[in-house]
């Protein structure tokens, strides 16, 4: 079973949240970035070659502005490839964990997965970022040691930074699997 | 809590037999190893499982039996498969059942003791997990942080259930050292039995070769990291491309080969032209001993020798410029090999636009000369072509109709020899042009669906991986609702396994995502997009030969166009 809604993020940008409903014990949410906007980048180039061409008109070398042509094109595949998030994956499953996946523009995919063992709870906290207060869910995980300590928080949909509409839905998913995996589970 | 059983991909098709692995009872979890095949003596399979569990240290049993019915379901080995829970027993009895095609897949655990603690509601659930053997085997996982009131030598119990899994497929080397293919008493089926290396010449050379590999493998980790098989295959493929048309560059642009190319191109276009019009003057006169009308050849062969000469003056207009057009066209070669082969192949089809032209004439005047000789031959029979109803019907003609076309009828028909010989040696020259382009654009085909990076990985595999997760694919069990398939697989190689559900609907076979061997075999167009980014295949566009294929690459890398 699988249904889209569109949402928005804490700047006003439309995300798109699909949600796969695999079994009982299994749901995939599915968060899409808005894409990379012609505005911003046509914005970012004309700016690296007004000041290329400032320093052409100073230096008279025109190697200048051949390099800016470079940066911008290097610096537009290291943007797509290291920096611009399209796509962000959270997959629950019933006893074997979580996993998270970030699917860059260029096609890298850079995947956490936390087993089922270690996690705590999954929350919706609070946080000053900037200017604003923002809502975010985190996953909760347990330390080794004392069992009833947390050791890491661990952020989730850290680039797409949803709304707290998109993230109640996501926490009600997770908190319906996380209690049936909680009365199922024979280790405290 | 829900079963988990872990199923190798290798033993996905094998035919039925007893599964044997290890139960995890702390995480409710059944790590299958390998498929026992029939027939078998009991005993001596105890006793190999015995010799497994002192060397390896890993307590193998058998766990259940594994049914696979290539026709329809058989009744007998139902029951038989039934009464071998009898002969080994074990707690919980696994029943894994796979039919017709592989669409359907069934799984029963039997328990026969009562439980002794009352089962939780929902205890019933099972997830059959995929994995793939080699690479799990071949994989670390951190160990678990070793806690200081515990012992060196003890498993700490809060192992999380994947590393219990990884560890036990990695101990268990000696189960799987004999195989179903060696004669013994007992036929095993596991990842050995698909066969480590097919060639023993590759083997050898990579031993040989173990720096090369070394550098290859890091340049292949480069690659791997800008996506998934199919990605990293046309990246290969541009890198390869660009590498090549930078050494064309340097080669043509040293000592001034470009000038010489130049000074040879207009005179090569002038014999060319000559050697046209001494085949004109030969059609003619009496090609090969054919009679040819006299004044339709004069009429034909005269238009076509003014074309050739306006063809020359052309050339000859142009020739100042061709040094500068073929340094420009040789600076492209920058952007590729590809490029530059495309743009020669256009070229040679600038320059033999006049055969083009001649074939165009030829095949025109054939084909009016066909068209009316089909429509006089109808009347010369009384039969007309009726448009309407689209098919032929008598009709009754006057006289002068039919005096008129059957003396029509008659001229073509004696001019048809003359016609049909020009068509066919303009269209010979034609096929000439259209081979040699056709040539150069296998050429370009080739490089660009090379698949390098499948190649690269099969020589070369860097095995060693460092990773906490597992790849999931899922596919939903037959008749929907649980339990859940998935299958455990390595996404990339110098990736962490991840999780990732697939296609939903009918199970596929497991796509072996980064299998290189599998790759090589398979070199068809890639697998659909639900799979995301997996394919068996190597690159997939095999029209795609002039520059503007290689812009629409760069956009699909770059991802903005998707």
């Amino acid at each position: 079973m699988e249904d889209e809604r569109s949402f928005s993020d804490i700047c006003g940008g439309r995300l798109a949240l699909q949600r796969r409903y695999y079994s009982p014990s299994c749901r995939e949410f599915c968060l899409s970035c808005p894409r990379l906007s012609l505005r911003s980048l046509t914005a970012v180039t004309c700016t690296v070659w007004l000041a290329a061409y400032g320093l052409f008109t100073l230096c008279e070398n025109s190697m200048i502005l051949s390099a800016a042509i470079f940066i911008t094109l290097l610096g537009l595949l290291g943007y797509l490839h290291f920096v611009k998030i399209d796509q962000e994956t959270l997959l629950i499953i019933d006893s074997l964990g979580i996993q998270m996946t970030s699917s860059y523009a260029s096609g890298k995919e850079s995947t956490t997965f936390i087993e089922m063992g270690k996690v705590k709870d999954i929350v919706i906290n609070e946080a000053i970022y900037m200017q604003k207060v923002i809502y975010y869910l985190c996953i909760l995980l347990k330390d080794p040691v004392e069992p009833h300590r947390i050791s890491q928080v661990v952020p989730v949909f850290q680039s797409a930074k949803p709304r707290l509409d998109c993230l109640i839905e996501v926490y009600r998913s997770c908190q319906e699997i996380l209690a049936h995996q909680k009365a199922t589970s024979t280790s405290p | 809590m829900v079963l988990k059983a872990f199923f190798p991909t290798c033993c996905v098709s094998v035919d039925s037999g007893l599964l044997v692995g290890r139960w995890v009872p702390e995480h409710s979890s059944a790590v299958v190893l390998a498929v026992l095949h029939f027939p078998f003596i009991p005993i001596q399979v105890k006793q190999l499982l015995a010799q497994v569990r002192q060397a390896s240290q890993v307590g193998v049993a058998v766990l259940g039996t594994w049914c696979h019915c290539r026709q329809e379901p058989e009744e007998s080995l139902g029951r038989f498969l039934e009464g071998l829970g009898a002969v080994f027993p074990h707690e919980p009895w696994l029943q894994l059942c796979r039919e017709r095609g592989g669409t359907f897949w069934s799984c029963e655990v039997t328990h026969r003791q009562a439980p002794a603690a009352p089962s939780a509601p929902g205890e019933d659930q099972v997830m059959l997990i995929f994995y793939d053997q080699r690479q799990v085997l071949l994989s670390q996982l951190h160990p678990p942080t070793v806690l200081p009131d515990r012992q060196a030598g003890a498993t700490p119990a809060s192992t999380g259930g994947l590393a219990v899994v990884f560890d036990t497929v990695a101990r268990s080397e000696v189960l799987f050292r004999s195989d179903r293919f060696d004669e013994g008493p007992v036929r095993l089926s596991h990842w050995q039995s698909e066969g480590v290396e097919a060639s023993i010449l590759v083997e050898l050379a990579r031993r040989a070769s173990g720096p090369v590999c070394l550098l290859l493998a890091s340049l292949l980790s480069l690659v791997s990291a800008i996506g998934a098989c199919r990605k990293a295959n046309t990246v290969a493929s541009v890198l390869l491309d660009v590498a090549l048309g930078l050494t064309l560059l340097s080669w043509l642009h040293g000592r001034s080969r470009i000038g010489h190319l130049a000074d040879a191109l207009v005179p090569v276009a002038d014999h060319v032209a000559e050697e046209l019009q001494h085949l004109l003057q030969w059609l003619m006169g009496a090609p090969a001993g054919l009679k040819m009308n006299r004044a339709l050849d004069q009429v034909l062969g005269r238009f076509f020798l003014y074309h050739i000469h306006l063809w020359i003056s052309y050339i000859h207009l142009m020739s100042p410029f061709v040094e500068h057009i073929l340094w420009h066209v040789g600076l492209s070669a920058c952007l590729g090999l590809t490029v530059a082969l495309s743009l020669l192949s256009d070229i040679i089809a600038l320059l033999t636009f006049h055969i083009y032209c001649f074939y165009v004439y030829g095949a025109r005047l054939y084909c009016l000369k066909i068209h009316g000789l089909s429509s006089l031959w109808r009347l010369f029979r009384g039969k007309k072509w009726n448009v309407l109803r689209q098919r032929v019907d008598s009709c009754s003609y006057d006289l002068d109709q039919l005096f008129i076309g059957t003396l029509l009828f008659t001229i073509l028909l004696f001019l048809l020899p003359t016609t049909a010989l020009y068509y066919l040696v303009f269209t010979l020259l034609r096929l000439l042009v259209v081979a040699v382009q056709g040539l150069i654009h296998l050429l370009v085909d080739l490089i660009n669906s090379l698949p390098l990076y499948s190649l690269g990985l099969r020589l070369c595999r860097p095995y060693r991986l460092a990773g906490k997760c597992c790849v999931l694919d899922s596919c939903p069990w037959a008749g929907g609702g649980e339990p859940h398939l998935w299958a455990l697989q390595k996404q990339g190689q110098h990736r962490p396994l991840c999780l990732r559900p697939g296609s939903r609907g009918r199970h596929e076979q497991v796509g072996r995502e980064d299998r290189a061997s599998q790759s090589q075999r398979s070199a068809g167009p890639a697998a659909s997009r639900s799979w995301r980014d997996s394919s068996a295949g190597a690159g997939s566009d095999t029209g795609r030969s002039r520059p503007q294929a290689f812009v629409l690459l760069l956009w699909d890398f770059l991802g903005l166009g998707a």
